[in-house]
């Protein structure tokens, strides 16, 4: 869908997501690197793939005359240099509107590039901490966590692709290209779902519950939302209206069929639940036998059979779990992306279909372009300088 | 509602849309300049007005919940039964009129009401449809319901939260929702551009589940590649250490990293344990990593003589990772937050003064704005039907004598 539309990627983790979902979108993206900067890890071959790579120092007089002469025909730039002091002129927003007037220009920082904090060091364990959601994960007499794998790159990178595309939308009427900038922590915000209204309209504030669910009930009662079960854990949840009340009744048919006991759940109507005013002793009482059914079933049988019931709740996966779902291969999630002599990459898929069809992903991650091609391509020169190959292999 | 002209100024969206994964793409929207209709009915309201505390004054209403206005500001808010045809007569009107169609049903709904894509085409030609459910439009369990939050631990995100030996933690909300959410405003764009050069509209597809996977997508590459299986791990990480929350005064935690032996070196100074950084045990990341249990002594003993705050600012200064573990009561108050006007107050007719949540980009020639709190259920039939659609005053009575507005 973006297909006409070129973008300069020079960002660091925080803004590899962003360069990705436009690539995914159909944006050609050329990710910048230095010469010898390390791209063997799997997050950085993750969420580059579908980029081509130039291999350029814009530290150097070349190589920002060669970036110039590339903005000269992009339509959006996305870094992620931080802390602002350290930022120079080669990202200055003023400087770029004046020398590009069309171009978007995406910053993404931890903090976003002014205020109080924006000098501030942060890593993904400072961000999700500054962000809110490692005070709502963990046990609720332990300390704070944070998911093991880093998110805010990705909820940064999220939150910059919708930015640019909001920017260039107006930057096609208008003319005007603009400055977006992104702040890392702020994207984190939306992962805490409604939490903050707790605070403002009933002073209280919600914290981490372990393997519970909290703010269901007016009454403080806690919902449990894990349960072990014969080879892992499930989530499920004793919800009220339409969906859970079906849930529920689901619950109580299949617990029935296999002759499981009943206990309080046979004084229930579920046609009628509604958890908001139960105290905690009630909860308790009613979730003592559906713990006692989930220990009995695997994985897999919970999917299936909660699928079946068109029941809410799922259980909870590993990765290895993910990766064989015959969900995701029935919808061609998976992108194998063919490699060097015969090799193939399995990466995540673009995120959509569009009209019944996943976007294929057109380029390996750290697929070479050289520079002089790349100038060609889009139709630009250097305004100064020779035009080097960057290396040799990539020249060729 | 704001006249100044934004970025999305003339996009007009319809949301068929309840909970959080579709209206949070039209509040997004919204901020940015989108008129943005929300549809519901007085038959079945949004869930989130009624299921989903916290209300106002603790009683439940549909007018009286926080949650529902906090992913629904700036909207314009409608009431139509679609389970009855003068209103779906009315509905019919609403996707010809606009450009974009949010629906968050299960597979088929939309379809079942005479609403499916191929029927809004012929209404529309240009139309931009996003479905957004948990597992997509096909495939064998494309019929599952679900709720984020649980979709969370199908998605992975619980089983890697947590310590190793101990359960998945719960990521208190429906955290993959606002992946999907977030991801769909980018798609919906994108269409809005192909439409624009080429007048094609689009039926944008997106699984709730697929979206979160990106979020983890260098844990899957490295498991299709290797069979290496990323697990919970705490706060621990390969690249640096120490690298953990650690308690300060009351209840207050720091997270705190180094990322290499000369950041510790400056940790160990602020601390007032110099000898640390030459101390064999600490000297390297892989000593800090295998020592990081007694090396939670020293810090601690540091911190807990001051708040979390004052603790991440000293260590700034000297060049060392850290900020407090914000509580969502101190994101309000946070000062970047702050500076940034991240919390935006707007009057609500029954809950009254509430914040809301301003996405995290700032635009700088169209800076957007929460124009308006989270309408009343059908507050805006008058200003949509009459206005937007054109409805004469006939027809308008009429509708409301079949009990459209219902």
């Amino acid at each position: 869908m973006l297909g006409v539309y070129r973008v300069i990627d020079c960002s660091g983790e925080l803004g590899w997501l962003a360069g990705r979902l436009l690539a995914d979108l159909g944006a050609d993206v050329v990710k910048i690197e230095a010469p010898g900067a390390a791209i063997a890890r799997a997050d950085w071959q993750a969420y580059n793939v579908n980029k081509r790579l130039l291999r350029l120092e814009i530290a150097t007089a070349h190589g920002q005359d060669a970036l110039e002469a590339l903005l000269d025909r992009a339509d959006i730039l996305i870094e992620s240099a931080s802390p602002p002091h350290l930022r120079g002129d080669l990202f200055d927003p003023s400087r770029i509107r004046q020398r590009h007037p069309r171009l978007v220009h995406v910053s993404a920082t931890p903090f976003g590039c002014e205020g109080p904090h924006a000098a501030w060091l942060a890593s993904d364990l400072e961000i999700m901490a500054a962000g809110g959601a490692m005070s709502l994960a963990g046990e609720s007499e332990g300390k704070p966590v944070r998911v093991s794998v880093p998110q805010a790159r990705a909820w940064a990178g999220t939150h910059a692709a919708a930015g640019a595309l909001i920017a260039l939308l107006h930057r096609d009427v208008s003319g005007h290209g603009q400055h977006v900038d992104v702040s890392a922590q702020a994207a984190v915000l939306a992962a805490l779902a409604h939490a903050p209204t707790f605070v403002d309209i009933n002073d209280k504030v919600p914290m981490r519950c372990g393997a519970f669910i909290t703010g269901r009930t007016i009454t403080g009662a806690r919902l449990r939302a894990f349960w072990p079960c014969a080879d892992g854990h499930i989530n499920f949840v004793l919800y009220g209206g339409p969906a859970g009340r079906r849930s529920n009744e689901q619950l109580v048919a299949w617990m029935r069929d296999a002759g499981a006991d009943l206990g309080t759940l046979a004084t229930i109507d579920c046609g009628d639940f509604d958890p908001k005013h139960l105290t905690q002793e009630e909860v308790d009482r009613l979730e003592a036998p559906v713990g006692r059914f989930f220990a009995t079933l695997t994985k897999r049988e919970f999917l299936e059979g909660a699928s079946a019931r068109e029941m809410l709740g799922y259980p909870v996966s590993t990765v290895g779990d993910v990766a064989a779902d015959p969900q995701l291969a029935a919808r061609a999630f998976w992108a194998d992306v063919p490699g060097e002599r015969g090799s193939s990459t399995r990466h995540c898929g673009a995120f959509l279909l569009v009209d019944g069809k996943r976007p294929a992903l057109r380029h390996a991650a750290g697929s070479p372009v050289a520079l002089v091609a790349l100038l060609e391509q889009w139709g630009s020169t250097l305004a100064r300088t020779r035009v080097e190959p960057i290396t040799a292999t990539e020249a060729g | 509602m704001s006249t100044v002209d934004q970025a999305l100024s003339g996009v007009k969206v319809v949301e068929f849309a309840s909970y959080a994964a579709g209206p949070h793409v039209g509040k997004i929207l919204a901020n940015f300049g989108a008129i943005v209709v929300h549809v519901e009915s007085r038959q079945r309201p949004d869930g989130f007005r009624l299921e989903y505390p916290p209300f106002k004054d603790g009683i439940p209403g549909l007018d009286r919940g926080g949650c529902f206005a906090f992913f629904n500001d700036s909207k314009y808010g409608v009431a139509l039964d679609l389970k009855n045809e003068a209103a779906l007569r009315l509905a019919r009107r609403l996707v010809a009129w606009c450009d974009v169609v949010i629906e968050n049903m299960r597979p088929g709904v939309m379809a079942r009401l005479g609403l499916g894509f191929e029927a809004m085409r012929e209404l529309n030609p240009g139309v931009i449809l996003l479905s957004s459910c948990n597992m997509g439009q096909t495939g064998p369990r494309a019929h599952t319901p679900g709720f984020g939050s649980q979709l969370s631990a199908q998605a992975g995100f619980c089983g890697l939260t947590g310590e190793p030996d101990g359960p998945p933690m719960l990521l208190y909300g429906p955290y993959i929702d606002f992946i999907a959410s977030t991801m769909s405003v980018s798609a919906v764009l994108a269409a809005l551009v192909r439409r624009r050069e080429t007048g094609e509209g689009a039926w944008i597809d997106v699984a709730q589940y697929e979206t979160g996977l990106l979020f983890i997508a260098d844990a899957l590459l490295d498991f299709h590649m290797t069979g290496k299986e990323a697990t919970r791990a705490s706060n621990d990480s390969p690249d640096a250490a120490p690298h953990d929350a650690y308690r300060c005064q009351g209840e207050d935690w720091l997270a705190l990293s180094c990322w290499s032996d000369a950041e510790f070196a400056r940790l160990a100074s602020v601390i007032g344990r110099p000898e640390l950084a030459r101390d064999p045990q600490y000297a390297d990341l892989a000593a800090r990593k295998r020592n990081a249990a007694a090396l939670r002594t020293p810090i601690e003993a540091w911190c807990g003589t001051r708040s979390s705050d004052a603790a991440a600012g000293i260590l700034q200064e000297a060049g060392v990772h850290a900020h407090r573990v914000n509580t969502v009561a101190d994101l309000l108050h946070d000062p970047q937050l702050v500076h940034r006007h991240t919390w935006r107050r707007r009057r609500h007719p029954v809950i009254g003064d509430q914040m809301y949540l301003f996405p995290a980009f700032d635009l700088a020639e169209t800076p957007g704005d929460i124009t308006a709190a989270g309408p009343r259920l059908g507050a805006d039939n008058d200003t949509v039907f009459r206005n937007f659609i054109g409805l004469t005053e006939e027809e308008h009575a009429a509708c409301r004598e079949a009990h459209a507005f219902d």
